[in-house]
C-alpha cells in the first residue's frame, strides 16, 4: 500500500502516541511557576479568538459516476495537487463468500502472483518499474486490487490490472510458497499478546463461524488448494460483481480508458448472495488468557455488540464514543493514560464492519496494573451513565470532531475513502450531512440516554492476554 | 515544484512558509534540532521522555490539547535520534492559536511534576509495547551497541534501558529546556491557505520576543572505521531463527548517501527486489527478508534483516546473502533496474508530498540538513547515480570486516 512506502527521511515514527488515536487532554498540572522574563505587551495567558469548527461549513466533495459498458459502476473524485492517482476495484469476493477458511484471502492474494502472461515476478517488476503500488486487500465483505500511479503510467498499469482479475493461474509453487510464509508470520504474530487478543475478542463476540470472528490457523492454511482458488475465482470474480472507485488527478481520459481495461471484464451485475450470517458469541464474558508467562503487559480488549451504520444511534454513539475514548482528549485517555500512566495509548472504537458490528475498548497495560486498568475503564462507563455530559465537554468533542473532518476531506484519497464507505455500506449521500447536524446538535440528555442503554457493564465481553 | 519563502528572526528562529490555496487547512510544524544523539549515555531516552513533557502545560498555558482541539485542530509530535518534530493541523482560520500554543512551550513549560511522574510511566510502557513485550523487539538495542561503539546511535531513541526514564528527574527536564529548546536551535514550518506576510506578522508577535538561547555546538565522537567482522548470538523465545546484519554508510548529506540508498532498494526495496526474489521466492530460504538504511544525518547503517524458513541452517542462509552483496559489488546493476529504483523515488516522493503535514515536515527536515532547497532538488541527486556508482558504493559498504551481524535463534 502506498501509506505504508518509505519517506524521504526515512523517520522511524515514534508518535506521542499510538497514531490510531487524535488528540488529547491532559488533567490540570497546578498551580505554574512564575518566570521573571522580558516586558511584553504580549498577553500570553489570553487566548486568540477563534473561529469555532463546529460554525464551519463541511463538503463532501461529489463524486462523479458513470458506468461502464459492462455495468461496473465507477465512483471518480478530481482532486489533488499532485499528478498521482488510485484506482481501486472492490469485489464482492470477500471473506463471508468463502466455504473454507482463508480461501478468499488467499484467492485475493495471489491474484499478484502470476497470469498466463507474466509470472509474479514480472508483475510486480513492472508495477515497480512504473513506480507504482499494486496491493490487494481481503476484507468481510469485499476483496480488492488497489492501483496507486504517476497519472501520466495509468494507460501502462491498466492493462496488468485487467490480466490480474481476467487470467490469474494459481501456480501451485506460488501457493506453496505462500502458505509456508504465511504460517511463519502467524507464528510470530501468536507470541504478541495484543494479535491474540484481537482474535479471541472477535471470536467471543461473534463466534467462530462468523465472518467477523472467525481466524486463521496454520490447519487452514495447510488445508488451501490450488483448485479450490480458482473456483473461488470463477464465481466470485470472473463472474462476480465489480465497483471501481477512482480519485487523485485524473487523466481526461479516464472513462475510455476505464472502459477499455475494466469495462471488458466480464463480470455479473447481479451481487452474489450472502451467506446467512451466524452469530454464535460466547456465553462466558470474562476471560484471562495468559499467552506468555513472561510478558511484562496485557493486552485489554473490552467489547459489546453493537448495531450497523443503518441504525439510528450509530452516528449518535460515535459522538458519545469520542468522548469517552476516540480521541486523545478522551476521558479513557485523560484518566487512564494522562492521570495513571498505566498504558501509552487506549481508545474506544466501533469495529468498521458493514453489517451488526461491536463497540470495542482496547489498550495494552502493565501487566500488573491491568485489573486496575479495566476497574477505571468501568468507572468512565459509569460516569456516562449517571452524569450528564458537561457543555464545554460536548463543545470541545464537536469542535475536535468538526476541524478532523475538516482536516480528513483535504485530499482525493480521503475523500474517496469516506465514500466508499457509505456506498459499499448501502447508505444515502445525505449519511455524511447528517453526521454533521448530528455532532452540531446532540444533547448532552441524549448522550447519557445512549450511555444507559449500550454502556452497561454486563453487555461487555473483558478480555486480557498477556 | 513545492514554493516556500524563508526568513529568520533576529533572536535566531527559522522560519519557511510553504502556501497552498487548495486546502482549508494550515500546519504548523516546529523542529527542535535535538535528538536522541545528544544524550548523555547514562540518562539516555531523555530526548524522547522529552517531548512528552513538552505537553504537560507551558508557562502562561495549563493545557496544551485542549485550546487546539477546540480550534479544531490536532497535533502530534515525535522524536528521532537525529531531532524532534512537533506539529499540528488546524483550519486556516484559527492559526493564531497554534502561534500562541507553540511559542509559549518555547518560551518555557511549566515543569509540572505531576506531568513528569506520569509521563515516566506513559513511556515505560511505550518502551515495554515495542521492544521488550515483543518479539525480536531487542534487536535494533544489540545491534547498535554491536555496530557502534562511540557514537550515540549506539542506543535507540526509546533509551537504553527502562531504569534511564525511571529516574530522569525535574533538574534534567530544565536542563535539557534550556540548553535546546530555543529559537536559535528551532525550525517553524507554516503550510497551508496562509500568506508569507500574516506568517511574518504572527511570528514577530509570538515568536520575536522569545531569548534567542545559544546555538547548541554538537560535538559528537564519531565513530572510527570498523576493521573487523562484530557478531553476536542470540537465543530467546521466539518462534523462527532470524537473520540480521548491518554495515557503516554515510551520512544524510554525503553524496554517496543516495547511492546507497538507490543499492538498497535494488537488493530490498519491494517484491521485485533481488533478496526477495532469490532467497524468498527461489531459494526458499527466507520467508521474508528486506534491505533497508535509517536515513540517520551522521554515519549511519544499511541493514539486511530475515526471517528464515524453519529448517534452513543459519550459516546457509548467510551464505546466500553474501552472494547477492557478492554480485551488487562484482557487476553493474542493469539499466533497467537502476531505471526501476529510481522512479519508484520519483513516484515514493510525489505520494509523500500528497500530504500538507508530509510537506511542512520535509521542509522542516532539509531546513535542518542544511538546505531546504533540497526539497526540490534532492531528485536530482537519485538521478544522477550511475550503475557504477552502485557497484563502487556497494563494494565499500559490504565489506565483510565492516559488518555486524547478529544471529537470533529460535530456544526451541
Amino acid at each position: 500500500m502506498y501509506s505504508a512506502l518509505k519517506g524521504r527521511h526515512r523517520i522511524a515514527l515514534k508518535g506521542r502516541y499510538p497514531i490510531a488515536l487524535k488528540g488529547r487532554h491532559p488533567k490540570a498540572p497546578g498551580a505554574l511557576k512564575k518566570l521573571t522574563l522580558q516586558k511584553t505587551a504580549l498577553n500570553r495567558k489570553k487566548e486568540p479568538a477563534i473561529v469555532e469548527a463546529v460554525k464551519m461549513d463541511l463538503h463532501l466533495k461529489p463524486y462523479d459516476h458513470f458506468v461502464l459498458d459492462n455495468h461496473i459502476p465507477v465512483y471518480a473524485i478530481e482532486a489533488g495537487t499532485q499528478d498521482v492517482m488510485q484506482v481501486e476495484l472492490v469485489f464482492f469476493a470477500g471473506n463471508s463468500y468463502e466455504d473454507q477458511n482463508l480461501v478468499a484471502s488467499a484467492t485475493n492474494a495471489m491474484l499478484k502472483n502470476g497470469t498466463s502472461k507474466k509470472s509474479a515476478f514480472e508483475i510486480s517488476e513492472y508495477v515497480d518499474f512504473y513506480g507504482a503500488y499494486l496491493s490487494t486487500n481481503c476484507y468481510n465483505e469485499t476483496a480488492t486490487v488497489t492501483l496507486h500511479c504517476l497519472t501520466r503510467y495509468l494507460p501502462d498499469l491498466l492493462p496488468l490490472i485487467n490480466e490480474m482479475v481476467s487470467d490469474p493461474v494459481f501456480p501451485e509453487q506460488e501457493l506453496e510458497i505462500y502458505k509456508m510464509n504465511m504460517k511463519q508470520r502467524l507464528e510470530v504474530n501468536l507470541k504478541k499478546c495484543d494479535v491474540v487478543a484481537e482474535r479471541l475478542i472477535d471470536e467471543h463476540l461473534y463466534g467462530a463461524e462468523h465472518p467477523y470472528g472467525k481466524n486463521s490457523s496454520i490447519e487452514a492454511y495447510n488445508a488451501l488448494q490450488v483448485d479450490q482458488l480458482k473456483t473461488f475465482f470463477e464465481r466470485y470474480y470472473r463472474n462476480g460483481t465489480c465497483i471501481a472507485f477512482c480519485a487523485g488527478h485524473l487523466p481526461a481520459d479516464i472513462a475510455p480508458l476505464l472502459n477499455k481495461y475494466i469495462g471488458t471484464l466480464p463480470v455479473s451485475e447481479q451481487k452474489p448472495k450472502e451467506k446467512s450470517l451466524i452469530y454464535r458469541p460466547s456465553a462466558e464474558k470474562k476471560f484471562r488468557v495468559m499467552n506468555d508467562p513472561s510478558g511484562v503487559q496485557g493486552a485489554i480488549r473490552i467489547g459489546r455488540p453493537f448495531p450497523s451504520r443503518h441504525h439510528p444511534d450509530y452516528q449518535k454513539v460515535q459522538v458519545l464514543n469520542t468522548l469517552f475514548g476516540g480521541f486523545f482528549g478522551s476521558r479513557l485517555m485523560s484518566n487512564i493514560r494522562e492521570d495513571k500512566g498505566y498504558t501509552y495509548g487506549i481508545f474506544s472504537f466501533i469495529q468498521n464492519h458493514i453489517n451488526d458490528t461491536a463497540l470495542v475498548i482496547s489498550t495494552e497495560a502493565g501487566r500488573d496494573v491491568c485489573e486496575a486498568a479495566i476497574k477505571e475503564v468501568y468507572l468512565e462507563m459509569k460516569r456516562l451513565r449517571d452524569e450528564s455530559v458537561p457543555a464545554e465537554e460536548l463543545d470541545l468533542v464537536r469542535n475536535y470532531l468538526m476541524g478532523t473532518i475538516l482536516g480528513d476531506l483535504d485530499g482525493p484519497f480521503h475523500i474517496i475513502s469516506r465514500w466508499k464507505n457509505i456506498i459499499l455500506s448501502g447508505l444515502d449521500d445525505k449519511y455524511f450531512y447528517r453526521f454533521i447536524d448530528i455532532i452540531r446538535n446532540v444533547t448532552p440528555a441524549e448522550l447519557q440516554e445512549l450511555a444507559n442503554k449500550y454502556y452497561r457493564d454486563d453487555d461487555f465481553y473483558e478480555l486480557v492476554v498477556i | 515544484m513545492i514554493k516556500y519563502d524563508r526568513f529568520q528572526l533576529s533572536n535566531g528562529l527559522r522560519v519557511l512558509v510553504h502556501h497552498d490555496e487548495n486546502t482549508p487547512m494550515v500546519v504548523v510544524d516546529v523542529m527542535y534540532d535535538v535528538g536522541a544523539r545528544d544524550e548523555n549515555p547514562g540518562k539516555t531516552g531523555f530526548a524522547h521522555l522529552f517531548e512528552h513533557l513538552m505537553f504537560g502545560g507551558s508557562v502562561h498555558i495549563p493545557e496544551y490539547d485542549e485550546p487546539l482541539q477546540r480550534a479544531g485542530g490536532e497535533n502530534n509530535a515525535y522524536t528521532t535520534n537525529d531531532l524532534t518534530n512537533y506539529y499540528c493541523s488546524l483550519p486556516a482560520d484559527n492559526i493564531e492559536t497554534a502561534f500562541w500554543l507553540e511559542s509559549d512551550r518555547m518560551l518555557s513549560l511549566a515543569f509540572s511534576k505531576k506531568s513528569l511522574d506520569v509521563q515516566r510511566k506513559v513511556v515505560v510502557e511505550e518502551f515495554r509495547e515495542h521492544y521488550i513485550n515483543k518479539p525480536y523487539g531487542d534487536v535494533w538495542h544489540q545491534l547498535r551497541a554491536l555496530a557502534y561503539h562511540v557514537h550515540p546511535y549506539r542506543w535507540m531513541t526509546i533509551g537504553k534501558e527502562v531504569s534511564h526514564i525511571e529516574e530522569a528527574t525535574l533538574e534534567d527536564v530544565k536542563g535539557f529546556f534550556a540548553k535546546h529548546y530555543t529559537p536559535a536551535n528551532a525550525i517553524l514550518v507554516v503550510a497551508g491557505n496562509i500568506t508569507t506576510d500574516k506568517v511574518k506578522a504572527l511570528a514577530e508577535k509570538w515568536f520575536g520576543n522569545i531569548p534567542g538561547g545559544v546555538r547548541y555546538n554538537r560535538e559528537l565522537p564519531m565513530e572510527p572505521e570498523q576493521t573487523s567482522a562484530r557478531k553476536k548470538e542470540i537465543h530467546a523465545d521466539v518462534p523462527l531463527d532470524a537473520f540480521y546484519k548491518c554495515w557503516h554508510m554515510s551520512g544524510r548529506l554525503d553524496k554517496r548517501y543516495y547511492m546507497a540508498d538507490l543499492a538498497s532498494d535494488i537488493l530490498g526495496g519491494s517484491s521485485s527486489s533481488r533478496l526477495y526474489q532469490r532467497l524468498v521466492k527461489e531459494k526458499k530460504l527466507f520467508s521474508q527478508i528486506g534491505c533497508h538504511h535509517f536515513g540517520s544525518i551522521d554515519a549511519g547503517l544499511m541493514a539486511i534483516e530475515g526471517k528464515l524458513i524453519k529448517g534452513v541452517d543459519m550459516l546457509a542462509a548467510e551464505a546466500a546473502v553474501e552472494e547477492e552483496l557478492t554480485q551488487m559489488k562484482n557487476e553493474l546493476p542493469s539499466e533497467k533496474e537502476l531505471q526501476k529504483v529510481k522512479n519508484k523515488t520519483e513516484s515514493m516522493m510525489a505520494f509523500e508530498d500528497m500530504s500538507l503535514t508530509n510537506r511542512a515536515n520535509s521542509l522542516a527536515n532539509y531546513e535542518l540538513l542544511g538546505d531546504a532547497g533540497l526539497m526540490n532538488s534532492e531528485l536530482g541527486r537519485y538521478l544522477e547515480v550511475t550503475a557504477g556508482d552502485i557497484r563502487e558504493e556497494c563494494s565499500r559498504i559490504f565489506q565483510e570486516s565492516n559488518s555486524s551481524t547478529l544471529y537470533y535463534f529460535s530456544k526451541k
